[in-house]
């Protein structure tokens, strides 16, 4: 083992120390867990004042959750030993948890404001499958402590393996090609790969974010005049714009909701877009990691190891498509593709302009032809199944109305009004037609499909571990087979939907050379 | 096509390439000469299969069929509708009860080689996998109750894809017992996290 000199970390004693959070944490955990119960704490207070000692039960309340923050520092310790990774923590029921450290695929270092006011962070060390909500979560430690933590936990491998500790030589990464990377930071050898700009901005509204930020509004909205009674008719604004609306014709107040809700659709996605995205920065570091950091308020670091990396998503949601944008995602072994718009922290690119998507997939890649190589098309059979399945699913609409009106007299214009899903269904199905292909590229499988969501798929073609090749009675009367190639990596498995049944077995023979030969006939 | 190393031979019924009228993928329109195709996996499971199908959709059936008759039972003042259903019940079950045990049987194939786990399964959609033997991470038997009322093993032979695992239903005990040993030895020969 070598000893990594410059940022002075020495391989891990054999009887590594327990280790504590930062007691700076002691400022941060009560505060914390007060906002976490905010809500709580509001609605004891607002129903115990009905009842005359609100104020009793919320000083309650706080004084409960302060002394738990207090418990969990006292009780949470760490250590990091030869092989493993442990957290101990729990002050009724101890618990140990161990990590095997070659399991490690991700760590993520987190900061809200108040971390950062007091230099702490929050790390999140990523084990794949397994990933449980607790994991392994360390809350509180300085910000160096955690820089450290996470060297430590990644880039032992690479340490091991380089043989010069300080390779300063700038752009060259292991990974291999580094196209238009602007050599930055001297401090640990490292190319940026990509930077947020500010025009970015631009693409906020059309992410459609704000969607979520309004549900969760009206949620808690709700909640909250649920449980502690309050009706919202009695707030003045709320009562205002409700008589405003009640006085204009049913189409103009139905325009002026929609509009309303439009603007702070729009306004929610954009500040959403910055609050997450803001300082966005992917480089490669030469020890063998993709690095991302970003967040306005709230940081966050996530380091991936790109031995683990298989691939690369370039996804363009309709809106965004419409105004030349793309985003981009990781495929990496035990790094499933989460929820949201951080995508569960396999994230490379957000929403950004197409070009730069597609630039920084092909520098992750270290191969620009996935990307932009020509697709073959699934032919007129699988065209003909986009069509029939987007047009049997909108039908139903229309003709359940029908139903309607033929047995429950429902007005006769409802169905009529409703036949418009049918051209908007068709357009859709042959957008996905348009979208629908698939190629073998180098290294690579390319997939791409799909029109609310358009993805092309670049998978190596060594993270393919089995195929499935699957027909419903219908696709072996069109002749037509669905081509699924799992693997360990991302979604776990990617499709190539009706691929014609001549060209399915040539593509998985190409893609896995000498897998099929047992079990081919030619003829 | 001589790789056969470590393919276990005919155990079951029927060893030979029986290249079944099942499931050769599509309407077979040779329009080119030199087409690639998949043939079908070798080997076919054991016939008591048939037999296991044929009680697990019964035992299904008898669910719906029961709640019809409790049905009935509970509003004896206007029994035709009830009674009609309950025929069309039945039939519906007696033609799944008695073509989907043999329909599968004709599809349900699987074949081992020293680089390769292929099977196929299925009766109207119908799925064939491959998954290379370096691989594979656990190979698994399982027998439910009725299975053993026939003397069968389930073999699932899973990969580090959470979308990949190989299922080969309804061997019978020895010939389970076998393949299980030599995927176990041939998965040993391979390094590596297999991902």
């Amino acid at each position: 083992m070598t000893v990594d000199a410059d940022s002075g970390i020495a391989p891990t004693a054999v009887a590594p120390q327990w280790r504590r959070l930062s007691p700076r944490m002691l400022a941060v955990h009560p505060v914390q867990e007060t906002l976490r119960a905010l809500p709580a704490l509001l609605i004891a207070f607002v129903a115990g004042r009905s009842s005359g000692n609100g104020g009793l039960w919320g000083l309650f309340g706080v004084v409960v959750t302060v002394g738990l923050g207090v418990l969990r520092w006292a009780t949470t310790s760490y250590r990091v030993g030869v092989d493993q990774v442990q957290v101990r923590r729990g002050f009724v029921r101890r618990r140990v948890l161990s990590i095997p450290r070659d399991r490690v695929r991700t760590v993520d270092i987190t900061a809200h404001p108040l971390h950062r006011l007091l230099g702490l962070v929050r790390i999140t060390v990523g084990t794949g499958q397994s990933d449980r909500k607790e994991g392994l979560r360390l809350d509180g430690l300085t910000a160096a402590e955690g820089d450290r933590l996470r060297v430590e936990l990644l880039h032992r491998g690479a340490a091991v393996a380089t043989v010069e500790p300080e390779a300063t030589t700038g752009s060259v990464a292991t990974g291999g090609v580094v196209a238009g990377g602007v050599a930055a930071a001297p401090a640990p050898a490292e190319t940026v790969l990509a930077s947020m700009r500010p025009g970015w901005v631009w693409y906020g509204p059309f992410t459609l974010s704000g969607l979520v930020t309004i549900g969760v509004v009206a949620g808690f909205v709700y909640r909250l005049a649920n449980e502690a009674h309050v009706n919202p008719g009695r707030f003045g604004p709320l009562r205002a714009i409700s008589h405003q609306l009640s006085r204009v014709p049913l189409g103009i107040a139905i325009g002026e909701v929609a509009l309303a809700v439009l603007v702070f659709v729009a306004v929610a996605s954009t500040v959403g877009y910055v609050v997450a995205f803001w300082g966005f920065r992917l480089s490669r570091q030469d020890t063998g990691t993709l690095h991302m950091t970003r967040g306005l308020l709230t940081t966050r670091a996530t380091t991936i190891e790109e031995r683990r990396l298989r691939g690369v998503e370039l996804s363009e949601p309709l809106l965004l498509r419409a105004v030349g944008g793309a985003r981009c995602i990781a495929i990496a072994t035990g790094l499933r593709v989460g929820r949201g718009a951080e995508r569960g922290g396999t994230l490379l690119l957000p929403p950004a302009p197409r070009a730069e998507a597609i630039r920084v997939a092909a520098d992750v890649l270290g191969d620009p032809h996935p990307l932009t190589v020509e697709l073959t098309g699934h032919g007129l059979r699988a065209a003909r199944r986009r069509y029939l399945r987007a047009l049997e699913v909108a039908a139903v609409l229309p003709a359940g109305l029908a139903l309607l009106w033929w047995l429950a007299g429902w007005p006769g214009w409802a169905p009529l009004v409703a036949l418009v899903v049918l051209p908007v269904a068709a357009a859709l199905a042959a957008d996905r037609v348009r979208s629908l292909g698939h190629a073998i590229s180098g290294g690579h499988l390319v997939v791409r499909q799909g029109s609310v969501v358009r993805r092309r798929y670049a998978l190596a073609r060594e993270g393919i571990i089995g195929w499935h090749l699957r027909q419903s009675i219908f696709q072996r009367r069109a002749g037509v087979v669905t081509v699924i190639a799992t693997t360990a990596a991302g979604r776990q498995h990617y499709s190539l939907l009706d691929v014609p049944v001549d060209l399915s077995v040539p593509v998985v023979a190409e893609a896995t050379p000498g897998l099929l030969d047992p079990f081919l006939i030619v003829g | 096509m001589t790789s056969d190393g470590g393919t276990i031979d005919g155990g079951t019924t029927d060893g030979g390439t029986t290249d079944g009228g099942t499931a050769d993928g599509g309407t077979a329109d040779g329009e080119a000469a030199s087409v690639m195709r998949l043939r079908p996996p070798r080997h076919r499971v054991s016939r008591r299969a048939i037999w296991y199908w044929t009680v697990r959709a019964a035992v299904g059936w008898l669910v719906p069929l029961a709640a019809q008759v409790v049905w009935l039972l509970s509003d004896l003042s206007n029994p035709a509708p009830h009674v009609l259903w309950l025929v069309v019940t039945v039939l519906v079950a007696a033609v799944h009860v008695v073509v989907m045990p043999q329909w599968r049987f004709r599809v349900h194939r699987w074949e081992t080689t020293a680089e390769a786990v292929y099977t196929q399964a299925g009766w109207l959609n119908q799925s064939r996998r491959i998954a290379p033997v370096s691989r594979i991470q656990t190979v698994d038997t399982a027998r439910g109750p009725i299975e053993q009322l026939f003397g069968l093993t389930n073999v699932t032979v899973t990969t580090a894809s959470a979308a990949g695992p190989l299922k080969i239903d309804g061997l019978d005990h020895e010939t389970a017992q076998r393949l299980v040993d030599e995927l176990t030895t041939t998965t040993q020969a391979h390094p590596g996290d297999a991902t």
